[in-house]
C-alpha cells in the first residue's frame, strides 16, 4: 500500500515535467564572458531582454579566460557554456583548430537602413566563426594635470619624454606595445604589420622602445592603468579606453585621450563545437545582432557597437548628460587615426615576439 | 603445511627447549593453528584500514595525478600534425633524413593540406609547425583555402607557386620533427635550445634566449625569499612561543590577520606603500631625507616581487617555527647557560639546533610556494621580477602553446624534486616537524 502511494506520488510529481518537456526543450542558455563590468553591461543590453522576448532562461557566467575554459571543455567533451566571449585573436584560433562552429552571417539581423549584415558590420568584424560583439581599444590616455602648458597630441608625443616629461605605463606584453612604437617611429597604420613581419622591422620597434624603457612602469592587469595615473606614478599610459572612461566619467579623474594610433580590438561571440545548445546559441547572437542592441549596449559602457548602422543611435551615457559617441574607439573621428589589430598577425608571431620581448625586458 | 610457517617454527623452535609441552603448534581455541588465525585477522584489519584511505585516494589519483601525468604527457607528446598529415607524414617514415622532398612527397603534402582543410583541422597542424617555425601557421591555413578546390600535379611547383616558402628546408626539417607525435623540441625550447639545419642541438639566437635565465632567477629569487622569511620570522616566532599567553595571543592574531587577507589585497596594499608616489616615498622626501626628484624606485622591479613576496610568506615561516619552539623546554637553554655558556653559544649550541625540524619545514613550505607564484611576481614584478611561473601563465593562456607550458612546468617540477633530494641528504626529511 505505501509502495503503492509513493509510486502514485513520484507519477504525479513526475507528469507536469513530462508536459513541459516540450516548451523546455530549448536553454537553459549559458553565456560566458570576461567578467567585469562588460558582464553586467552583457546581462543588461543582451541576455535579459533576450529571456523576455524569447522565454528561454539565459545566465551569465564569468571566466578569467574563457578560449583557455573552452579549449578545455571540448577537448573533454563536456561543455558547459553555448556561447563564449573571446577576443579576436582566439577567434582566429579557435577556429583553425577547428574548436568553434561556424556561424551564418545570414541569419543575423539585418542593418538599421535596411542594408545587410555581411555590409553593415565593421571590417573583419564577421569572422568564419564568430560574431564581433563590440570594439574596444588600446589607447594613450594621460594626466592633463601632469601637462598644463599643452597636452600631448600625436604617438610621438608618448615616446618624448624631453618634452612631455613623466614616466610612461605600458601593458607587459609585446601586443600594443610594438605597434605604437612603430607608429611614433613614423610607420603609416597601413604599414605597421608588413614592417613587423621583417626582422629589421621588430629591431626597429624595439629600437624604439629601448629610447624610454627606463622611464616605462609596465603593468599587467587592465585596472593598473588608471590606478597608476591617478596615483600620479606615470603622466601618460596605454590603457583601454573603457577604464579610462570609467575613470573621467565615473570618477571624475582629471585624464585625457590621445585617439592618434588607437590599436582597434573587437571580442566576439563563439559557439563550442558540439555544444548542445547550438541552436539557441545561434538565436541568441542572432538577436544581440540587433543594431539597436549594440546602441544600448554601447550607452552601458565605453565599448563601440560593431555596426555602423548602430554607430549614430548610441545616445547618452547612463548618468544622462555624457554623450558616449567622443568617447567610443569606433566613432569615426576617433577611428581613423589609428588602425585595426591584426589577430592573424599574433597568431603567426605571438610566440616568437614575447620571447624575444620577454628577453629584451630582461636585458 | 605447519612447517612452512614461519611462526609456527619458531613456536616449535622454542618449545624445543621445554621438553614437557607438546611439540604441536599453537592453536586457538577452535583449533585452527594460532599464526595463521592471527595473520588473518591482521589482514582484515589492514583492509579495513585500507577501505578509509580509500575515498582519500581516490580523490588524490583523479583530482592530481591523472590532470599532471597529463599535463606532463603533453609536454613531450603532440600529434597536431602526425595525426592529421597522415600520407606526409608517411613519407617521412620512408625516407631517411637529410632526403630532399620529392614529387611523391609533395603530392602526399597536398592530399594531406586537402584532407585537413576539409575537415577544418588546417589550423591545429599549422599551430603545431608554428612553434617551430614562427609565421607558418598562416601558412598552412592560406594554402589550405586554395587546397580545397585542389592541386593539379606536379604538385611541388603547384605548391611553391601557392607560397614560395613552401620550398624552404627549414619548414620540411619542422614537419619532419613533427611527424612523430612524441617530441622532444618542447623541452629543448624550454631550455633555450633548437635544432640546426643538421639537426643538431644548438643554442636558440642570443635575443631569443629568456627560459633559463627566468629558471635561475626563480631559483634565486625563491632562495632569497626564503632566506628574508627566516630572518624576520625567526625573531618573531621565538617571541610568541616565550612571552605570556596574553600577549603572544596578540601577536599571534598580528601574524594571523595577513595570512587570513587576499593575496591581491596585500599586493595592492605594497602597490600604494611603495610606488614612486607612495606612503613611503612620502615620508622620506617629508623628512627630508631624498629629494622629490630622487624618489627610489622600490616597486615594479625585482625590489618589488622580493618584499611582497617576503610579506606574503612570512606566515609559512612563523608558524611552523612557532609551534616547534613552544615544544623546547627553556630548562634546556638554562642549564647550558649554568654551566658556563655565553648566550649566543647557548642558542648556537642548544636552542637554535632544536628548532631546525621547524626551520626545515618552513623553508621548504616558503621554498616551494615561491617556486610557484605568478600572480604577485605579475603585479609587482615589472620587467626584472618576473618568474617562470609567468611564462608557464602566458602559454597557459595566451599563446595556448601548453606543451610548452607543460614543459617548463616539468623541468621547475624536476628542479624542485631534485632540490627537495638533496634537502632530504643533508637534512633529512623526517625531521621536518609542522607541529
Amino acid at each position: 500500500m505505501r509502495n503503492r502511494l509513493i509510486g502514485t506520488a513520484l507519477a504525479l510529481a513526475a507528469a507536469p515535467t513530462l508536459i513541459a518537456a516540450p516548451s523546455m526543450a530549448e536553454g537553459p542558455l549559458n553565456v560566458t564572458t570576461y567578467g567585469g563590468a562588460f558582464a553586467r553591461t552583457v546581462e543588461e543590453a543582451y541576455v535579459k531582454p533576450f529571456t523576455e522576448a524569447t522565454g528561454i532562461e539565459a545566465t551569465v557566467l564569468d571566466a578569467s579566460d574563457p578560449p583557455a575554459k573552452l579549449k578545455a571543455e571540448v577537448e573533454a567533451g563536456n561543455i558547459t557554456s553555448d556561447i563564449y566571449e573571446v577576443e579576436q585573436s582566439d577567434v582566429i584560433r579557435l577556429c583553425d583548430e577547428g574548436l568553434i562552429e561556424p556561424i551564418d552571417p545570414a541569419a543575423l539581423a539585418k542593418g538599421a537602413d535596411g542594408s545587410a549584415a555581411a555590409d553593415d558590420y565593421l571590417p573583419s568584424a564577421l569572422n568564419e566563426c564568430g560574431t564581433a560583439i563590440m570594439v574596444w581599444s588600446t589607447v594613450i590616455a594621460y594626466d592633463k594635470d601632469a601637462f598644463p602648458n599643452g597636452a600631448p597630441q600625436t604617438v610621438a608625443d608618448f615616446f618624448d619624454t624631453a618634452k612631455f616629461p613623466g614616466k610612461r605605463g605600458i601593458i607587459k606584453r609585446p601586443k600594443y606595445a610594438l605597434e605604437f612604437a612603430l607608429l611614433a617611429d613614423g610607420v603609416s597604420a597601413a604599414d605597421v604589420y608588413d614592417v613587423l613581419s621583417t626582422p629589421e622591422g621588430v629591431d626597429r620597434a624595439f629600437k624604439k622602445l629601448d629610447a624610454i624603457k627606463g622611464d616605462v612602469v609596465w603593468w599587467e592587469a587592465g585596472a593598473q592603468a588608471p590606478q597608476l595615473l591617478a596615483d600620479k606614478e606615470v603622466s601618460m599610459t596605454l590603457a583601454y579606453n573603457g577604464r579610462i572612461f570609467d575613470a573621467i566619467v565615473g570618477e571624475g579623474k582629471n585624464f585625457g585621450f590621445v585617439w592618434d594610433g588607437v590599436n582597434l580590438d573587437m571580442d566576439y561571440w563563439v559557439i563550442p563545437k558540439g555544444a548542445p545548445g547550438k541552436d539557441t546559441a545561434m538565436k541568441f547572437i542572432a538577436f544581440a545582432s540587433d543594431p539597436a542592441r549594440q546602441a544600448v549596449m554601447s550607452s552601458l559602457i565605453a565599448y563601440g557597437p560593431s555596426r555602423k548602422s548602430a554607430q549614430a543611435s548610441v545616445g547618452k551615457y547612463k548618468d544622462g548628460t555624457t554623450d558616449m559617441a567622443p568617447y567610443l574607439p569606433s566613432t569615426p573621428a576617433n577611428a581613423e587615426k589609428g588602425m585595426v589589430n591584426d589577430a592573424s598577425f599574433w597568431a603567426d608571431h605571438g610566440t616568437e615576439l614575447t620571447e624575444r620581448f620577454n628577453a629584451w625586458l630582461a636585458s | 603445511m605447519a612447517a612452512l610457517d614461519p611462526h609456527a617454527a619458531v613456536v616449535a623452535g622454542a618449545s624445543g627447549a621445554a621438553p614437557d609441552v607438546t611439540a604441536a603448534p599453537l592453536t586457538t581455541a577452535d583449533g585452527r593453528p594460532l599464526a595463521r588465525a592471527l595473520a588473518r585477522s591482521q589482514a582484515r584489519a589492514r583492509r579495513r584500514a585500507f577501505l578509509l584511505v580509500l575515498p582519500l585516494l581516490a580523490f588524490v589519483i583523479i583530482t592530481f595525478v591523472i590532470p599532471i601525468g597529463q599535463m606532463l604527457h603533453r609536454s613531450m607528446y603532440n600529434d597536431g600534425f602526425a595525426a592529421h598529415m597522415p600520407q606526409v607524414s608517411a613519407w617521412f617514415h620512408e625516407n631517411p633524413p637529410g632526403t630532399q622532398p620529392d614529387e611523391t612527397a609533395f603530392a602526399a603534402l597536398a592530399a594531406d593540406l586537402k584532407t585537413a582543410a576539409d575537415d577544418r583541422t588546417i589550423g591545429i597542424v599549422g599551430t603545431r609547425i608554428n612553434y617551430d617555425v614562427p609565421g607558418t601557421r598562416s601558412l598552412f591555413t592560406s594554402t589550405g583555402r586554395k587546397a580545397k578546390s585542389g592541386f593539379q600535379p606536379p604538385y611541388q611547383a603547384a605548391l611553391v607557386e601557392a607560397d614560395p616558402k613552401w620550398g624552404d628546408p627549414q619548414l620540411w626539417r619542422a614537419m619532419r620533427n613533427a611527424s612523430t607525435a612524441y617530441t622532444s623540441n618542447f623541452y629543448l625550447a624550454a631550455l633555450d635550445r633548437t635544432r640546426d639545419d643538421q639537426g643538431k642541438v644548438v643554442m636558440a639566437p642570443e635575443r631569443q634566449q629568456v627560459y633559463v635565465m627566468l629558471f635561475k632567477r626563480t631559483l634565486l629569487l625563491s632562495l632569497l625569499i626564503t632566506f628574508t622569511t627566516f630572518l624576520l620570522g625567526f625573531p618573531i616566532a621565538h617571541l610568541l612561543a616565550t612571552l605570556p599567553a596574553r600577549k603572544s595571543n596578540l601577536l599571534m592574531i598580528l601574524v594571523l590577520l595577513p595570512f587570513w587577507t587576499s593575496l591581491l589585497v596585500r599586493t595592492t596594499a605594497w602597490m600604494v606603500l611603495l610606488q614612486q608616489q607612495g606612503v613611503i616615498n612620502d615620508i622620506l622626501v617629508w623628512l627630508g631625507i631624498i629629494d622629490s626628484n630622487g624618489r627610489l624606485q622600490m616597486i615594479y622591479n625585482q625590489m618589488g616581487t622580493i618584499i611582497a613576496m617576503t610579506h606574503i610568506l612570512l606566515p609559512f615561516m612563523i608558524l611552523p617555527l612557532y609551534s616547534v619552539m613552544r615544544t623546547i623546554n627553556p630548562s634546556y637553554v638554562r642549564a647550558a647557560r649554568s654551566l658556563g655558556a655565553t648566550s649566543w653559544t647557548a642558542f648556537r649550541r642548544v636552542y637554535f639546533p632544536l628548532t631546525l625540524p621547524g626551520l626545515g619545514a618552513g623553508a621548504l613550505l616558503v621554498f616551494i610556494l615561491a617556486v610557484g607564484y605568478y600572480i604577485t611576481p605579475a603585479l609587482v614584478g615589472g620587467s626584472t621580477g618576473q618568474l617562470i611561473s609567468n611564462m608557464i601563465a602566458m602559454h597557459m593562456t595566451e599563446t595556448l602553446n601548453w606543451s610548452m607550458a607543460a614543459a617548463l612546468a616539468a623541468i621547475l617540477l624536476g628542479a624542485v624534486l631534485v632540490l627537495y633530494w638533496i634537502y632530504d641528504r643533508l637534512v633529512g626529511i623526517d625531521n621536518l616537524k609542522l607541529g
